[in-house]
């Protein structure tokens, strides 16, 4: 009988992911849609709709006959729109991994240093002109400084299987202080072209993004995600703590370190193209976890498309909101997203009398 | 492979156990081994090494001296999932992190079967496990709202639903109220009875007495008893194991010893 139950909870619960994710995928259109007809040169949803239509191949009377239009669309708009997707998604994933592997709802890739550490990366290799990678080094540095953040993260405060939540946001509070003194460093030595470069690092901006950047960020977090999905089940039983989940057969030594090489990948892809933006990680997974329930794959799905939403109508505000300006997409998430945390916290204050 | 072996037979053998933390010696020398179809309890004073035991048991942590083997084989050479389907662990805190419902906890625990044919069997041992341990009404419930007890017996379903042919306990009654701390043991007498070897940590030397076919008195890191209850329970060495005089009497129903404290008021 409590099978009965426990598949009717679940026929539930699949029910009203079903439905979520399904309107997360309509608001995710009509933003692609919107987000790409907007801005300084207007273009209906009619044309943005023909045009796309007319690239797959399907030809029709809506598509724009305008090349300035066509150039906007293909050289400007959807290359920024598919980024911003592309970024909102890997972020909220990045979040709900790293969430999985600290058992606790307060970690994200912003707070806890992981982003800054990959933007000091990236700023590292913009100074010092490297290109050991070609046209891959920004990214593979702000991994790489998304990497070391996350391990210094991990290794300070994990202690006997758990995480002790003020460690975990002190050691952000470090980290986050130390990759912006790095930064002004790299600002001070560096040229004015550099430092334009840094300071759009620290606020993060999706402008000027390219379809080569575009290849790059979706393979990346496609397959990084695509992983994170297949160990869903594994972080459930984490949920249960490291003995126990190992009790279950989790090695749970090697999720972790797989763990924390998606979250500097999907963090450090984004990064290093788009710069800090942060809190999607924080509020994404939390808000899917509120309506569906905390169970991973679902969890990791919904956060994935919830995420690619939220940047999508994020980034058209920060484009539209005030006529002729381009605002910093990084400094708009944190305004909307250091006000949530602080609901987070007094909540939880209310309800368990805080985080010890 | 998932079928309990006939009883009798060598579930866990521990030879020569020492393991030393930060310098001190938790564990020293002890030799155990526990067959299928017995209850063994484990008991002793606060800090006595028991838990430690029943975390080199489970393969939590590897003896700095001695082995411990699991059907003959040392634990370290158990593939994870194998050893999942071969013995369950509860421990004493069983804390979720994120608000799974207690059915979702239970579930949790068919996890080593997943593509296995037993997984076939899910539906059967979930039910099963869940009527076992009494939480039938709490499954829609989340589990960081429970009771402290109801969360251990939550986790223990949980443990149930595994269904391992060797089950460690840790102070799985510690938690309990009278009627569930005499169910839990019921439930490792039944087990026993199907053939499993059970292993449980306990602090009521009564109960131990009642229900465990074998008793291994632990102080300072060394077994220092081991043997049936009627045995191993004599007044002289509670006494000096725990340092505080006792009564031991036969319980007129079952004959089994019970234990109580001398007081003077």
């Amino acid at each position: 009988m409590s099978r009965e139950a426990s598949r009717i909870v679940g026929r539930a619960s699949a029910g009203r992911g079903t439905i979520v994710i399904a309107a997360a995928l309509v608001l995710l259109l009509v933003g692609i849609v919107l987000s790409a007809g907007l801005g300084q040169l207007a273009i209906g949803p009619g044309e943005v709709v023909g045009s796309i239509l007319r690239a797959i191949g399907i030809d029709n009377s809506w598509a724009p006959s305008d090349g300035m239009i066509e150039r906007t669309l293909w050289q400007i708009r959807f290359p920024r729109v598919i980024m911003s997707l592309l970024v909102g998604a890997a972020l909220s994933v990045a979040g709900a991994v790293m969430q999985a592997i600290f058992g606790n709802p307060l970690a994200e890739p912003g707070v806890v240093g992981v982003s800054s550490g990959a933007a000091l990366g990236a700023s590292a290799s913009i100074t010092l002109g490297l290109s050991v990678f070609g046209g891959w080094t920004v990214a593979v540095f702000a991994f790489l400084g998304g990497l070391a953040a996350t391990l210094i993260v991990y290794l300070t405060a994990r202690a006997q299987g758990r995480t002790e939540i003020v460690t975990l946001l002190l050691t952000g509070v470090a980290i986050n202080a130390f990759a912006g003194a790095g930064m002004a460093l790299f600002t001070f030595i560096g040229d004015t072209s550099s430092r334009e470069q840094i300071v759009f690092w620290q606020l993060g901006s999706l402008n000027g993004s390219r379809w080569n950047e575009v290849a790059i960020v979706a393979v990346v977090s496609a397959v990084a995600a695509f992983i994170a999905i297949l160990l869903a089940h594994q972080y459930d039983l984490l949920s249960l703590g490291d003995r126990t989940a190992a009790h279950l057969g989790v090695r749970v030594e090697r999720l972790r370190i797989v763990s924390i090489v998606l979250v500097s990948l999907l963090t450090g892809v984004g990064v290093a193209f788009v710069g800090v933006i942060s809190f999607v990680g924080l509020v994404v997974p939390h808000l899917m976890r509120m309506i569906l329930g905390p169970s991973h794959r679902l969890l990791l799905v919904s956060s994935m498309v919830g995420g690619g939403v939220l940047l999508i109508y994020a980034d058209l505000l920060a484009r539209t909101l005030v006529e002729a300006a381009d605002l910093p997409i990084g400094m708009l998430t944190s305004l909307v997203g250091g006000p949530f945390f602080f609901w987070l916290i007094r909540r939880n204050r209310k309800k368990a009398g805080g985080w010890a | 492979m998932s079928a309990p072996r006939p009883g009798g037979g060598i579930a866990q053998q521990a030879s020569g156990v020492g393991f030393r933390a930060g310098g001190l010696a938790i564990l020293s020398d002890v030799t155990l081994d526990v067959r299928y179809g017995q209850v063994v309890a484990l008991v002793g004073p606060n800090g006595a090494g028991k838990s430690t035991l029943l975390g080199v048991l489970a393969g939590d942590v590897s003896p700095s001296t001695g082995s411990v083997l699991l059907d003959g084989r040392p634990l370290g050479e158990w593939p994870p999932r194998e050893l999942a389907r071969a013995r369950s662990v509860l421990l004493q805190a069983n804390q979720v992190a994120f608000s799974f419902t207690a059915q979702q906890v239970i579930d949790m625990g068919r996890a080593p079967w997943i593509g296995s044919p037993q997984a076939e069997e899910d539906e059967r041992a979930i039910r099963e496990a869940t009527e076992a341990a009494d939480v039938g009404h709490l499954t829609k419930r989340g589990f960081p709202h429970l009771s402290g007890g109801e969360k251990a017996r939550v986790s223990l379903a949980r443990v149930l639903a595994q269904e391992t042919r060797v089950v460690l306990l840790d102070e799985p009654t510690a938690a309990l109220d009278l009627r569930h701390q005499e169910a839990v043991l019921q439930i490792a007498r039944r087990l026993a009875a199907e053939g499993k070897a059970v292993i449980v940590v306990l602090h009521d030397l009564s109960l131990a007495g009642a229900y465990a076919d074998e008793i291994a008195i632990l102080a300072r890191g060394s077994l220092v008893a081991r043997g049936a209850p009627s045995e191993v329970l004599t007044e002289e060495r509670i006494a000096e194991v725990y340092g505080t005089p006792v009564r031991v009497t036969e319980d007129p129903d079952t004959g089994r010893p019970v234990v109580t404290p001398r007081r003077s008021l």
